[in-house]
């Protein structure tokens, strides 16, 4: 009798684990190349979803080592979004090669390109490397326009919807609270850089051109000479030059670009270099897409206010 | 005085820089953005007046923020059905030794005083369905002859969707033993192969006609198992049955058809592991094996055993990769069960059944200084046991190697290189290599 009754109790337990364990694995599991897609994927998703991103935030994701951990992430995924536009060429076909995964396959529902029916900008009209890493499909620095994180956000509860349809519902209310945002924040950081439209900056590579054509700045030219080209002391030269003509009075560099180089152009010019993370979890406390955008029209803001 | 001299400097610098920067720009466009580009060679001539000619090109912000506006209005078709990029080495240098090629083993090494293109590469590739993968390397070369040569280096084709979790590769491949062996001259770090690559496998490396299967493990960590099942005969299969490996074993080889069966095929297993030790460092840990049949005899076997680690430290916030730390070591060796046979040279010499063993390995480190420029230290040696005859190719060496390598981009290198060679039997010899490397076309994206 007693025995039976264990046996009863370890069934129940190993149901309600089973159950437990079931509840876990429904969530969709996503996997984004960059942090910046997987914030908005999990604004998207909610609890519905699990979201992992392979590059770091300091990273540059044009350069991320193809980890064979990353195969085992895309292996299990239901899901994988990817910027497109090439970005992630040079790290991403070999791992989708080994990762034996044909949800997330080129076509299927788990493939999400975000820039999926973007209009993105510097589309080239032919292809030659002499004119730099220029990518044949535009330019893939898109995310820090935020119309254009809504695209993605479209692009993301889209295929979700497909992945779960039961909670497409949630998904596509998701969806419509991410845009109420979107379009509630970017009058905020509008307005924030609205005093200094038309101001000029210097970046280090073409990663700002869709934030400038959205808050009304004015890219003078970049510290490399082409895209992807290490900056020359001829090129530099020139900038400088550039720079004073134009009173350029701000740099803006990511993490992983080359902040020395930066700083030695900002002492010949009298300009601020400011720290510009696209990626949220780059900076303190800036750990989804809306804090990372935040600190980023704050700090453009800041020093183009103190430039003047 | 000083800050003159500085700024005639640069005036200098952007006269010489002037020419290059003319073609920095992306090709003809309409955006608005590239007109900034564009502007910059007007700059120069008057800089008021590009400001004021931007601010006009720029017009006022983009007000239209919804979805819309930053949507085109549907999918654009891209790519191409089959991806072709062409890699080629030019080699330049000289060395001590009267027999280069006897310290220089590799089909892709630097061979002669002077100058060669031991390695010209086209590769294509794409999706053939949505069932399988292509994959051809043609290579062209030039010998120390200076007579040109083709190959097929490799044909195969690969599955996209087995289950559970499996990948066949089918055609002829580089077998998946260690490290190196199935990485293209151009991916290499050094210009030329280790030595116990070139003792073990010979000239081309380990290739050859098959299929392989390998299973990602339902682990929580990376662990791949792999089989090759492959044609032992052949140039490229030179501990096996290869026409030259009279080198390893001293005696005229059994020429015989594949008779035996499963008996005569080449069997390469491996399993390979790797774990991230932090956020910035992983390592890769991979055993192999490599068991058929040889030459000396009608029943004879080889046996090669290998082990190979790689670690890599790369900063959080790297540029372009850099910088970075790396190790890639891998140890081998080999157990060469000659049958009883006639002395090649001597054929009235019978040389008894043996075994032959030896043994080699090489680590390297690998320092990513700063962006594009890479330092290398390589040390290597090779041994083999006392056999009943001499061979050069069983000699003991050591080399060492320091290198320096130049990125310029991802699609160009220049490399020099030093080695420092030691034989038992010779001697000492000093070779100092340079290397100058292009890719046209489509780059095959780096492997971990």
């Amino acid at each position: 009798m007693k025995t039976t009754k264990i046996i009863k109790m370890a069934a129940l337990s190993l149901s309600a684990i089973s159950f437990i364990s079931v509840q876990a694995t429904a969530q969709l599991k996503v996997v984004a190349t960059t942090p910046d897609l997987a914030s908005v994927a999990r604004e998207i998703g909610g609890d519905r979803v699990n979201v992992v991103a392979l590059a770091k935030p300091t990273e540059d994701p044009h350069f991320v080592d193809a980890k064979p951990s990353f195969i085992v992430t895309l292996n299990r995924a239901d899901a994988l979004i990817e910027g497109g536009a090439e970005l992630e060429l040079g790290w991403l076909p070999p791992l989708l090669e080994n990762s034996r995964n044909s949800k997330v396959a080129a076509g299927a529902p788990g493939r999400i390109v975000a820039s999926e029916g973007m209009r993105l900008l510097e589309i080239p009209t032919s292809f030659d490397r002499s004119k730099g890493d220029i990518h044949s499909l535009g330019n893939p620095h898109f995310m820090i326009d935020p119309a254009a994180a809504k695209v993605v956000a479209r692009n993301i509860a889209s295929h979700f919807a497909q992945l779960d349809p039961k909670n497409a519902a949630n998904y596509n209310a998701n969806l419509a609270r991410f845009d109420s945002r979107i379009d509630a924040k970017l009058a905020d950081w509008q307005k924030q850089l609205a005093p200094y439209r038309g101001a000029k900056i210097v970046t280090y590579h073409r990663d700002f051109i869709y934030f400038a054509q959205r808050f009304g700045l004015s890219i003078v030219d970049e510290l490399e000479p082409k895209p992807g080209i290490s900056p020359s002391p001829a090129h530099l030269a020139q900038v400088i030059g550039e720079m004073k003509r134009n009173s350029v009075k701000v740099i803006l560099v990511q993490p992983f670009q080359n902040r020395k180089t930066a700083e030695t152009v900002a002492r010949q010019t009298g300009a601020t270099v400011i720290d510009a993370p696209q990626q949220p979890g780059a900076a303190n406390n800036t750990s989804s897409y809306f804090d990372n955008m935040d600190n980023l029209v704050r700090g453009i803001a800041a020093a183009l206010g103190g430039a003047r | 005085m000083y800050i003159k001299q500085t700024f005639s400097a640069l005036a200098l610098l952007v006269c010489v820089g002037l020419p290059a920067r003319s073609d920095a720009q992306v090709p003809a466009s309409k955006s608005k953005q590239d007109s900034i580009a564009r502007a910059d060679s007007i700059a120069r001539a008057d800089s008021i007046a590009l400001v004021k000619q931007l601010e006009k090109e720029l017009g006022p912000p983009n007000a239209d923020t919804s979805a819309g506006a930053a949507a085109t209005q549907g999918p654009v078709a891209t790519g191409s059905y089959m991806n072709i990029g062409f890699v080629a080495l030019t080699d330049a240098g000289w060395s001590t030794a009267h027999d280069i090629g006897a310290i220089e083993r590799g089909d892709h090494d630097p061979k002669v005083n002077g100058f060669t293109i031991p390695n010209a590469e086209i590769s294509l590739d794409g999706n053939v369905d949505p069932y399988f993968k292509g994959f051809s390397n043609i290579v062209l070369k030039i010998d120390s002859a200076g007579e040109s040569g083709i190959e097929l280096e490799e044909a195969y084709g690969l599955t996209t969707s087995l289950p559970w979790n499996l990948q066949l590769k089918f055609g002829q491949f580089f077998a998946e033993f260690g490290r190196q062996n199935p990485q293209h001259p151009h991916s290499w770090a050094f210009i030329d192969a280790p030595l116990v690559l070139t003792r073990m496998f010979g000239p081309d490396g380990l290739r050859s006609q098959g299929v392989r299967l390998s299973w990602l493990l339902p682990t929580p960590f990376y662990t791949e198992a792999l089989v090759a099942v492959m044609n032992a005969t052949g140039g490229t299969t030179s501990s096996f049955r290869s026409p030259e490996s009279s080198d390893i074993h001293g005696g005229v080889i059994d020429d015989r058809p594949v008779s035996n069966g499963f008996a005569d095929l080449l069997i390469v297993p491996r399993i390979n592991t790797s774990f991230d030790l932090t956020e910035t460092q992983t390592v890769v840990l991979g055993v192999s094996g490599a068991f058929g049949p040889n030459n000396s005899g009608p029943a004879a076997k080889t046996q090669i055993y290998g082990a190979d680690l790689y670690w890599k430290w790369k900063a959080a916030n790297a540029q372009a990769g850099f910088p970075f730390l790396s190790l890639q070591t891998e140890a081998m060796w080999r157990r060469y069960d000659a049958a009883q046979r006639l002395e090649q040279d001597e054929l009235l010499v019978t040389l008894p059944s043996e075994v032959l063993k030896d043994r080699g390995a090489y680590a390297q480190v690998l320092w990513g200084i700063k962006p594009r420029i890479v330092a290398g230290l390589r040390g290597e040696f090779e041994h083999g046991d006392p056999g009943s005859f001499a061979t050069d190719l069983r000699a003991d060496q050591t080399r060492w190697s320091p290198n320096l390598t130049w990125y310029p981009t991802e699609f160009s290198r220049i490399g020099v290189q030093y080695n420092y060679d030691n034989r038992k039997t010779i001697g000492s010899d000093h070779s100092l290599w340079l290397q100058l490397q292009f890719l046209i076309g489509a780059h095959a994206a780096h492997k971990f």
